[in-house]
Formats: structure tokens, C-alpha cells, sequence
């Protein structure tokens, strides 16, 4: 564990995980995450597949109960048993790798489901954003469309902006472009950029190192449930202290996948 | 970036290539000599077919026999009326039981695939149920309810059979569709259902708009079957005396000797069952070319 995890575990950031462990039967998959993501900020969680990363988004968002340890969003614990996950989820947005989309309705539909019937917003209202929305991405001709007639990377897209519609406090984003193709990474990303832009608080698990680098503010690298080192993005991921760090990155670059 | 809505193999071949416009004219002709030789073939084949079944049955030597017992101009003018309007209560008990059988149905098979813990006897009781009333012939269910409740002497329930035998067949036939229903929504990814929370909304809400949508869009095809069995399993509630199409019909024989009146119930049947057979098929039509048999 690094000073840099724990200085900022302080209970002072909008998502703040505390000491969190989890296992599913014998496996323990989270042994005691730390971790702060503060205001406009967004921090890059990397490490090896199977290192946990779904499972800390998850857990944030309620998708997974923790075994030990806290979860607060704004300064309010939400891992309490007596806390409505229903309340929580409406005030985080999540993307998930597969899209997840819903194919029986339309692209709108899909952006306005979510904030229409949990009462966040008016229909009406719902759908101006919507539409505002996808004309701002370049998805404005399509808001009648079923899913399965766009691409990987508009389906993305629109799953992006199903999360971030309704204006959640934070962005959950579980590696957003890897089940695209390569060409279509850009279009997606580009997107993740913007939002940052516009100061969207995110928690980001990802493979793709030049984007975690350029978008994230910090970098946490995740390894076998542990984070081993957690710092400012350039210097994690160009001169990481860590060895496991670097032995990951080492790999990534032979790999070509950085 | 647009794409044509329904790619088809037509406009792909319309797409000129230089040079290419004597292959394109050949192609085409090729394909419509096709089309009209698989038009001559079928055509071909019914005659031989149908013919040759009509031939073996018209001259074979119970013909006349069967004629006049089965096929009476007479018999049937004098009959179809009395049965028609008999048909109504086939019409009604199915119209009415096919609603509660939905019902029933989506309600059990909601119930089954429930994870709350709270619930778990009703899961318990909606298994025992299926497996009890899939499990027991319709006709013997419609034989129980309607002589043994009336047997019971119990006070404020109903004794008429037409009611209790309705109610054995939509207690049968809920048990199947639950199956269905249950079949529909357990085949439906848990990522919907975890999109659904994500989004914000509570189970009932995701159950209601993302999952349950989806799953009867699905099982239309096996819950269009079930409604054509139970169209046609409503003659059952003959057993317990109520005097619908087919016993209608069966009086109607026993008084003449002549079997006519039981063609014309069966008729009634098929005028119902073949349009819902028909609608079957066109809701089950594959809405992709990528999906059903190739040419
Ligand atoms: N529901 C579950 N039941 C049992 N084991 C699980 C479950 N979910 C995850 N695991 C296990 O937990 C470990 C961590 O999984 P997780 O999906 O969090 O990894 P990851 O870092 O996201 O990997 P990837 O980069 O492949 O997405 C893996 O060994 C995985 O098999
Ligand atoms: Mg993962």
C-alpha cells in the first residue's frame, strides 16, 4: 500500500472506498481497497484481468454487497444494509463493457427510461435532454433505432449517454472499449473525454494505458485485489515506484496493448 | 453513416460494376427462371398428390357409405344452427379463460423466478402447483372440479358445471403458460436485469420494463400453441354435461344416426383454430434474414 492511497482516504471525496474486502466463496477477490475519487475527478483504476476491477465498480454500485469494510458517496455510507441501493444507483451511472443496452426499445428510449420511471425527471423533459444529447455526440438521426442496428461503437455511445443523462453525482465506467473494435475505440473515448471536460466526477477500470494517462487525473493499479500503488496518471503509468507496477506495464508494452 | 434497414441480396446485386452490366441482366433472368420452375415443380406435385388421394378415397368401396353418413347435405343444413350457437360457449369459456389463464400464468411464472426470500413459499406453492396440474390430464381435472366441489356441499361455491369446469381448465392451462412465461423470463440475460438496477430502477420497475418485455416477446410462439390446445380442449367440459359444439354435435348423431353433425362441429373448430395457426406462423416469422432455413 502506498501513502498515496492512504493520505487521500480520508472521507473527503465524493466516492470514498474504505478498507473494502470481498470474496465470493473461497476466492477473495478484494482484500482491502482503498481508494478516494474527489470532485471533478477522474481516476483510472488498471491492473490485470481477474484483479478485481469489475468487482470495486460494482461494489460501488451496489451490484455487489462488500464483505468487509466501507463505501461512502458525498460523505454518507451506502454499504449499510439500511440503505436503499435504489436511492444510491440514481445518483451514480454505470457503463458496462457489453453496452447493455436494452434491445426491445428504441436508442431514446433507452436514454430516458432510467430517469423517467425512478422520477428523476418529467418524460418531456427526460427526452429534450435526450435528444440534446445524442445531437451533441452525433447520434442525432438515430434516436429511433433499435440497438442491434448501430455499431459497437454507437451503442457505446448511447450507453454512455444513458449513464450520464439524468446527471449522476459520479461515472462508473467498466473498460468501455474493450469489446470494440479498434477503430471504433476513438469515437468512444473521445466521448469519456468530454465528459471530463465538463468536470464528471468518474472512476474508470481500463486496459487502454494512453487514455488513462491522458484523461485520469490519478491512476490506481490493482493487483490481486490489493491496490499496490496509486498516484498522480503520468507518473504512475511513465515511472511507476512500484515493481508489480512496472512488471504489469512491462507486460502491457510487450503485449502491444498500451 | 447510414445503413439500408433491410439489406437484402437484391439491392447488393443492384450495385452496378464496370463492366459488369451483361452478368447482371443474366444473373436476373437466371433467378426468375427459377422462381417459375419451382412455381411449375409444386404446382406439379399437388396434382399427383391431392389427385391421387382424392381418386383413392372416391372410388374406393365404403364411399358412398361414408357420404351419406359423414357428409349429408341434409343432416348438416338441419344441424350446423343448433351447433353454431352451441359453439358460443366454446367461444366465451375460451375468451374468458384465455384471460385468466395470462394472468395466472405471468403471475406464478413472476412468483417462480422471484429471488426475494420473503417469498419463498409462494415459490414453493407456485412449484407444487405447476407440477400437480401439468401433471394430471385435463379431462380428468375437468371430471374432479366439476363433480367433486359440487359434492363437497361447501357453502357460497359455485356448483355449476360450465363454471367449475372452466375453472379446471384455466387452473391447466395457467400451469402450462406459467412454464412458458418462466421459460421467457429466465432466458433473458442477468445483464438486463443488472442494466435495469443501474439506471436507477427498483426490481418491480426493471421486471416490468426491461425484463418481462423482452421475455413475451419471446415465448409468443409456445403461448400462441397453448391457446390453440385450449380452444380446442374446451369440448371437454362435455364430460360434466355442459352441452357445447361437440356434445351439441353428439346428440345431434345419436338422434339421427348419422354422423354429419360431429363434421360440422369439427368444422366450427378449424374456422377458429386455423386463423389463430396462421397468425402463429406470422408472428414466429423470422425478422431477420440472418435467422430460419436458407434457400
Ligand atoms: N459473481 C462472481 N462469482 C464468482 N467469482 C467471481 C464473480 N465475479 C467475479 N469473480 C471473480 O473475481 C475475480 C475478479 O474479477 P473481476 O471481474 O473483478 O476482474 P477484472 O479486474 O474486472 O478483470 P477483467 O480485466 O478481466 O475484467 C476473478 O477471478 C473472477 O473470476
Ligand atoms: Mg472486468
Amino acid at each position: 500500500m502506498t501513502d498515496d492511497g492512504l493520505e487521500t482516504a480520508d472521507g473527503a471525496g465524493v466516492i470514498d472506498v474504505l478498507s473494502v474486502t470481498k470474496a465470493f466463496g473461497e476466492l477473495e477477490v478484494l482484500k482491502g481497497i482503498d481508494l478516494t475519487v474527489g470532485e471533478h475527478e477522474a481516476v483510472a483504476l488498471i491492473g490485470a484481468s481477474g484483479s478485481g476491477k469489475s468487482t470495486l465498480l460494482r461494489c460501488v454500485d451496489l451490484l455487489e454487497e462488500v464483505d468487509g469494510g466501507d463505501i461512502l458517496l458525498d460523505g454518507e455510507v451506502i454499504t449499510d444494509p439500511s440503505v436503499d441501493p435504489v436511492a444510491v444507483r440514481k445518483k451514480l451511472g454505470f457503463v458496462f463493457q457489453a453496452f447493455n443496452l436494452f434491445p426491445h426499445l428504441d436508442v431514446l428510449e433507452n436514454i430516458t427510461l432510467g430517469a423517467v420511471q425512478s422520477g428523476q425527471m418529467k418524460r418531456k423533459e427526460a427526452e429534450e435532454r435526450g435528444r440534446e444529447l445524442l445531437a451533441r455526440f452525433g447520434l442525432g438521426d438515430r434516436e429511433k433505432e433499435k440497438p442491434d442496428r448501430l455499431s459497437g461503437g454507437q451503442q457505446q455511445r448511447v450507453a454512455l449517454i444513458r449513464a450520464f443523462a439524468p446527471n449522476p453525482r459520479a461515472l462508473l465506467l467498466d473498460e468501455v472499449t474493450s469489446a470494440l473494435d479498434p477503430e471504433l475505440v476513438g469515437e468512444v473515448l473521445e466521448l469519456v473525454r468530454e465528459l471530463k471536460a465538463e468536470g464528471m466526477t468518474m472512476l474508470i477500470a481500463t486496459h487502454e494505458m494512453g487514455f488513462a494517462r491522458e484523461v485520469a487525473d490519478r491512476v490506481a493499479f490493482l493487483e490481486g485485489g490489493r491496490l499496490l500503488e496509486v498516484g498522480a496518471a503520468a507518473t504512475v503509468i511513465d515511472s511507476p515506484s512500484e515493481p508489480e507496477t512496472r512488471r504489469f506495464l512491462g507486460r502491457l508494452h510487450q503485449g502491444g496493448l498500451a | 453513416m447510414t445503413r439500408p434497414a433491410h439489406p437484402s441480396s437484391t439491392e447488393a446485386d443492384a450495385i452496378p460494376a464496370p463492366g459488369d452490366g451483361g452478368r447482371q441482366a443474366a444473373r436476373e433472368r437466371a433467378r426468375k427462371a427459377k422462381t417459375r420452375r419451382g412455381q411449375a415443380i409444386a404446382f406439379a406435385s399437388s396434382v399427383v398428390v391431392l389427385g391421387g388421394l382424392a381418386v383413392a378415397v372416391f372410388t374406393s368401396s365404403g364411399w358412398p357409405e361414408v357420404k351419406s353418413q359423414f357428409f349429408s347435405v341434409e343432416a348438416f343444413t338441419d344441424s350446423f344452427p343448433g351447433i353454431l350457437s352451441a359453439f358460443w360457449i366454446d367461444v366465451k369459456v375460451f375468451l374468458i379463460v384465455e384471460v385468466v389463464v395470462l394472468i395466472l400464468g405471468l403471475f406464478v411464472a413472476v412468483v417462480r423466478t422471484s429471488t426475494n426470500p420473503a417469498l419463498f413459499p409462494f415459490r414453493v406453492l407456485g412449484a407444487v402447483y405447476c407440477d400437480v396440474f401439468r401433471g394430471i390430464p385435463v379431462v380428468l381435472l375437468i371430471y374432479l372440479f366439476g363433480f367433486g366441489i359440487p359434492a363437497l356441499a361447501l357453502q357460497g361455491v359455485p356448483t355449476d358445471p360450465l363454471i367449475l369446469g372452466s375453472i379446471a381448465l384455466a387452473l391447466a392451462y395457467g400451469s402450462y403458460v406459467a412454464e412458458v412465461f418462466r421459460a421467457g423470463i429466465l432466458s433473458i440475460h442477468r445483464t438486463q436485469f443488472e442494466s435495469g438496477l443501474a439506471i436507477g430502477l427498483n426490481r418491480l420497475q426493471t421486471l416490468r420494463h426491461v425484463v418481462l418485455p423482452q421475455a413475451v416477446r419471446r415465448v409468443r410462439p409456445p403461448l400462441l400453441n397453448d391457446f390453440i390446445a385450449l380452444q380446442k380442449d374446451v369440448a371437454l367440459l362435455a364430460v360434466v354435461g355442459v352441452i357445447e359444439a361437440y356434445r351439441q354435435a353428439q346428440i345431434d348423431a345419436a338422434a339421427t344416426f348419422n354422423y354429419t353433425p360431429l363434421v360440422a362441429a369439427a368444422l366450427l373448430y378449424l374456422a377458429v383454430t386455423i386463423p389463430m395457426a396462421r397468425l402463429l406462423d406470422y408472428i414466429s416469422r423470422p425478422d431477420d434474414p440472418s435467422r430460419g432455413m436458407a434457400k
